[in-house]
């Protein structure tokens, strides 16, 4: 990881590259590359770096959350300054992100962890696929796209993988609800229907 | 005189096979097209057998997604315990108690003997050979699942591996009978060589067939023992070290030609290899405790951060990788099948071969349905 950043910062000067370090004691920070950038930085990096095996492609799930801060500020209470320390909630926005972790197998080095993320999680959710790089990326980029609702541009088969094609949800979003159990209870009674019930009201 | 009709070969058909089919190993469906009786086009077809096992271990504690990792690759559940008890210790830092891993390499490499044994049972299965081998092969399998009831009370959902160690110790005479297995091995290994290995009909179906160059073989992210049938030297017992497999000596078979018969072969070669690592394992295996006492296996909580730990399943390289933020369950669990990944190249390899090689294709890469779909 040491050298592999100024590498790409020294051929690809205007990529966005980023080192996201990682807190855990194993010590496998990523890069962070935007989505415009990925695959030239993906095809330096099989061609001139080595890493010529594609091991995992995952998808990751982040919703919007609130993050609470601490923020100093002056007031003036009856004519003297005073420090007030106050807690405020900031927004940040939601996003998926992919992650890829890479092999060399001819310099028996890695794993080198990359990370791209969409603009957000309902409209922006395209990164561009690393297929044509990496062909093993192949059936995984279809489960992220799967599971998640990933889109990569320009994969070559992008469909549905493990679950069946007229499926509309992304079961592995952390907003995912699952269908009520009636769905597989021939007899469904008491608490289920209960449940159901107050779903179906909820609903518009 | 009436009109010939036209040629057959200007028509192609299309093939469902599976998933209910007795040589796709479970429920695995192929959409075939053939011309004649070559295949032009071939679609894998997934997740008969999918049940987010990712989506249920991000809802349970670190400690229960143990038991669930033994129903993704059923033939070995041992290996799946320790690529994700490896993940863990990586995540949170915790030291394997030494005794432990010796204990580990042992149940690990026995879980590669039986698991290239019985490959050896379902290939020659799909090449027609229905019976005789498979029972031979699941005869010496049986042995090794006997050692593995006596040690953890299951054949096969063996719930082993603990983070930092096992779950239990050996129990008195274990390791005698584990020794009697491996010492026997080599001649069941002779044995099913004598009666395989030069067989005319073994080396029509398999020799020539479905070759894969070791660009292709890397580019695509196969991985275990058909990457090294196609002459890539990459075992990742020996490139990452884990556990302690830098102490022992051992080869790494590689093949040639890279085609149905290499990887064939090269079961037989690693398995030969893994007695010589189980007999060193045996021989020089410590007194002590079988857990790190100061790891946690209930209400346990690693820190925030994020690892990806792997092994060399004996499919190929069985990884984990684990997001914590801070809470005693995994914000994201993912596995990284050798099953799945491993199929990438199966339209590549069966394009032009006919459509009986297909099964053979298919046997020669080992795949198991439980860590294909997930």
């Amino acid at each position: 990881m040491t050298d592999v950043l100024p590498a790409i910062q020294a051929a690809l000067p205007t990529a966005s590259v980023e080192l996201i370090n990682n807190p855990s004691p194993c010590g496998q920070h990523s890069l962070l590359v935007s989505g415009k950038d990925i695959r030239a930085v993906a095809e330096f990096l099989r061609n001139s770096l080595g890493f010529d095996f594609c091991s995992n492609v995952t998808g990751v799930d982040w919703p919007p959350r609130k993050v609470k801060e601490t923020v100093t500020r002056k007031e003036s209470v009856d004519g003297v300054e005073k420090e007030v320390k106050e807690t405020v909630e900031r927004d940040v926005p939601g996003f998926l992100e992919v992650v890829y972790h890479l092999f060399s197998i001819t310099k028996k080095s890695g794993p080198l962890t990359l990370r791209v993320r969409t603009g957000d999680r309902e409209k922006d959710v395209s990164v561009p696929s690393l297929t044509p790089v990496w062909k093993s990326a192949d059936f995984q980029e279809r489960e992220a796209y799967d599971l998640f609702g990933i889109r990569f541009d320009g994969h070559p088969d992008l469909r549905r993988i493990l679950m069946w094609d007229e499926f509309a949800d992304h079961p592995m979003r952390k907003d995912y609800v699952a269908p009520d159990d009636c769905e597989y209870e021939p007899t469904p009674h008491d608490e289920i229907l209960a449940r159901v019930k107050a779903r179906t009201e909820a609903a518009p | 005189m009436s009109q010939l009709p036209s040629p057959a070969a200007a028509r192609t058909i299309d093939v469902s096979l599976g998933p209910q089919h007795p040589s796709t190993h479970g429920v695995f469906r192929m959409n075939v097209t053939i011309d004649g009786e070559t295949v032009t086009k071939l679609q894998p077809v997934f997740g008969y057998l999918h049940r987010n096992h990712e989506k249920i271990a991000e809802g349970n504690s670190y400690l229960a997604a143990m038991p669930y990792t033994d129903r993704l690759d059923y033939i070995c559940p041992i290996t799946n315990n320790w690529a994700y008890a490896l993940a863990v210790e990586k995540l949170a830092g915790i030291e394997v108690a030494e005794r432990a891993e010796y204990i580990r390499v042992i149940v690990g490499e026995l879980t590669r003997l039986q698991n290239h044994v019985a490959f050896l049972g379902f290939i020659l299965g799909d090449m027609g050979a229905w019976g005789s081998a498979l029972m031979y092969a699941f005869r010496e399998r049986e042995k090794i699942l006997d050692l593995f009831e006596a040690l953890t009370g299951a054949r096969m959902m063996c719930n082993y591996m603990r983070f930092g160690g096992c779950r239990c110790d050996l129990p008195a005479g274990w390791l005698d009978g584990a020794r009697k297995v491996v010492e026997n091995f080599p001649a069941f290994l002779d044995e099913m060589e004598a009666l395989l290995t030069g067989n005319e009909i073994l080396l029509a179906r398999l020799q020539g067939v479905a070759q894969l160059t070791a660009d292709r073989a890397i580019n695509g992210g196969l991985s275990g023992p058909i990457l090294r049938a196609s002459g890539v030297d990459y075992d990742i017992r020996k490139v990452d070290g884990y556990g302690i497999y830098n102490r022992f000596k051992f080869r790494i078979p590689r093949g040639a030609v890279g085609d149905c018969y290499d990887r064939f072969m090269l079961r037989i070669l690693e398995a030969r290899e893994s007695v010589t690592i189980l007999k060193q394992a045996i021989k020089d295996i410590p007194e002590g405790p079988i857990v790190n006492p100061k790891a946690k296996q209930r209400g346990f909580r690693p820190p925030a951060g994020e690892a990806y730990g792997r092994i060399e399943g004996p499919k190929g390289e069985l990884g984990f990788y684990l997001i914590s933020d801070g809470s005693d369950r995994p914000y994201r669990f993912r596995i990284r099948p050798p099953s799945l990944i491993n199929l990438t190249l199966l339209e590549e390899l069966c394009l032009g071969t006919k459509i009986a090689d297909v099964m053979v294709i298919l046997g020669s890469i080992d795949i198991v349905l439980g860590e294909v779909d997930r």
